[in-house]
């Protein structure tokens, strides 16, 4: 396997063609992530623009999900995490030592490659997250409820039965709870991980028609290993190898014309 | 590849395995039969002494005459001390048990050391937590409170329910400790994220999410205490058990009666075995009858809880 190192400057100049709407919203600049003495991240400079579908693409291990919990700062929880670098949302450096992780977190979402809604009522899945930005009153809890089943599609599957649990949703109707729930606290951005891996077809369509209309709204961030979801619902790809991004622009170009040969490959098949 | 038309070996008789099956089936069987012998005898012979009179009678004086003695006196302070220390100890051993799998990093020394305690606890006699007691609870704690707030006259430092009821908990401590952190172990870790995820801080999301499906299983580490601590006589035999009091006991400083030791007293004390023998297999079976009776009654309550958790909220 060939070694890549990429010169900083070609980076740049990828970031600096726009390909798609919106204005700049994340920045990531030369940012490395240690496990331990173990480099995950390295050198990753990128920017993600406002209401667009990134995707990151790549085989696995190669850090796009370890990137993408950046981003929210999932990766605080685990210890032997160390970062280097900045990331800047809406030009504020979210490792900065002012930064509220709880806001943080507020306004960047969050949904998993295995659905996990709450062992509590549907009501109470989208409401957990209400109640814990100081929301008490019944019904505005109840319309903001409503608001975000409806946003994530799931509000005529499920209005009977709000107050049955959510356990005993579908696969993928669990994962739509999930988008319902990230959606309820008005984040600015949502990350998603996967989130359609452990779904079937079906339901995996349901999940895509969904993103392409949150993304009126939202701007959004996937990890995903199907290349053919990336191409569909994707304005943005970025593809990373070893921890390294290999290539970041427009998604019909990455999969019709890449720069790279690595990228090529990979999106043709050929490894991964 | 072997060739299709082969046959099969036929089949043997396989005596290893034949002699391991019975060998094993054989300890199994034995087991079930002991305590079928220890229950049936109990109950053949303790159900004729058995009656509302004899369970609700504080005897006079004399507990061994089976005319007038009863045992409610036992009854109760061995229920009160055992509902007392399930107080005490549940609190402290779920605290425990968030502190080591939530907040202690694993591979930190402070966190071994305190495993190895936990560990180490579970394995001291019951008597040496009764020294203990004395020692810590009755002559230490008790001693002071009197120094402190009774210019040293004795209301806290002598044998009574409360330090007996905190020996209990000491010694149950690490079956609470042990039963809560596999059942905090047991929530899955993406209830977690998705918590911490939409914003919730580390305290909301192990008060509204991880403690609630962790319940059940801290339930059983109850239910376990309970039955441990039901039967022991030795830590309380220095910290608060009375060979007869004329009276129920009425606040936590008071000393108390208990089934577990009355039996002691009834087996070894009496002046006439043979008269006494049938108040003392109907003494043996109360305490069987109340210690079941907990467990139930906690086992029911963790039924309740986790048919509550499956269908709603």
């Amino acid at each position: 396997m060939p070694e890549i190192s990429l010169p900083t400057t070609m980076l740049t100049d990828v970031n600096a063609a726009p390909a798609a709407r919106g204005v700049p919203l994340i920045t990531i600049e030369n940012l490395a992530l240690y496990y331990g003495a173990t480099k995950a991240l390295k050198n990753i400079s990128l920017t993600l623009r406002e209401r667009v579908v990134t995707a990151f693409i790549g085989p696995s291990g190669c850090g796009k999900s370890t990137l993408l919990r950046c981003l929210n700062r999932m990766n605080d929880l685990i210890d032997n995490v160390r970062i280097e670098g900045s990331v800047k949302i809406g030009g504020h450096d979210i490792y900065g030592a002012d930064v509220d992780v709880i806001e943080l977190r507020k306004r960047v979402g969050m949904v998993f490659q295995k659905s996990n809604p709450f062992p509590k009522s549907i009501f109470e899945n989208v409401a957990y997250g209400l109640r814990l930005h100081g929301m008490r009153d019944k019904s505005s809890l109840e319309s903001s409820v409503e608001e975000s089943l409806r946003g994530a599609a799931l509000w005529d599957e499920v209005k009977d039965r709000l107050h049955a649990s959510a356990l005993g949703l579908s696969g993928g109707q669990q994962q739509r709870l999930c988008i319902a729930r990230a959606i309820a606290i008005k984040p600015e951005i949502i990350l998603m991980d996967e989130p359609a891996s452990a779904l079937d077809p079906i339901a995996t369509a349901r999940v895509e028609e969904l993103i392409l209309e949150l993304k009126e709204n939202f701007t959004i961030v996937i990890v995903t290993h199907n290349m053919q979801q990336a191409a569909r619902i994707s304005d943005q790809t970025a593809f990373f190898y070893l921890g390294e991004l290999v290539e970041y622009d427009a998604t019909t170009k990455i999969f019709t014309n890449p720069a790279r040969k690595q990228t090529e490959d990979y999106v043709t098949g050929r490894f991964g | 590849m072997q060739p299709a038309t082969k046959n099969f070996r036929a089949k043997e008789f396989r005596y290893s395995s034949f002699f391991f099956t019975g060998i094993t089936g054989f300890a199994t069987y034995l087991i079930v039969a002991l305590l079928g012998v220890v229950l049936v005898n109990i109950v053949v012979h303790g159900w004729p002494g058995l009656s509302w009179r004899f369970v609700s009678t504080i005897p006079k004086k004399d507990v061994f005459d089976p005319a007038t003695t009863g045992i409610l006196p036992m009854i109760v302070g061995t229920t009160i001390r055992v509902v007392l220390m399930t107080i005490f100890v549940l609190p402290v051993g779920v605290i425990t048990a968030v502190y080591l799998t939530e907040y202690a990093h694993n591979t930190a020394l402070t966190t071994r050391i305190i495993r190895i305690a936990v560990n180490n606890l579970a394995g001291v006699p019951s008597v040496v937590f009764g020294l203990f007691g004395l020692g810590f609870f009755i002559n230490f704690v008790g001693h002071n409170l009197d120094l402190l707030f009774n210019n040293g006259e004795k209301a806290w430092g002598h044998p009574s329910l409360i330090w007996a009821s905190l020996t209990l908990a000491v010694m149950t401590m690490p079956v609470v400790i042990v039963a809560t952190e596999e059942a905090l172990k047991a929530v899955p870790p993406g209830l977690r994220e998705a918590s911490l995820a939409l914003g919730a801080t580390k305290l909301k999301t192990i008060f509204k999410i991880v403690l609630p499906q962790a319940l059940p299983g801290i339930l059983t580490g109850g239910i376990l205490a309970v039955s441990r601590a039901a039967g022991e006589v030795a830590p309380i035999l220095f910290t608060g058990v009375a060979y007869y009091m004329s009276d129920l006991p009425t606040h936590l400083t008071d000393q108390f009666m208990d089934l577990g030791y009355h039996v002691f007293v009834l087996s070894t004390q009496s002046p006439n075995i043979d008269q006494t023998q049938p108040i003392l297999y109907a003494t043996v079976l109360v305490l069987l009858i109340l210690t079941f009776a907990l467990n139930l009654a906690a086992i029911f309550v963790r039924s309740k809880m986790r048919r509550n958790l499956r269908s709603l909220h």
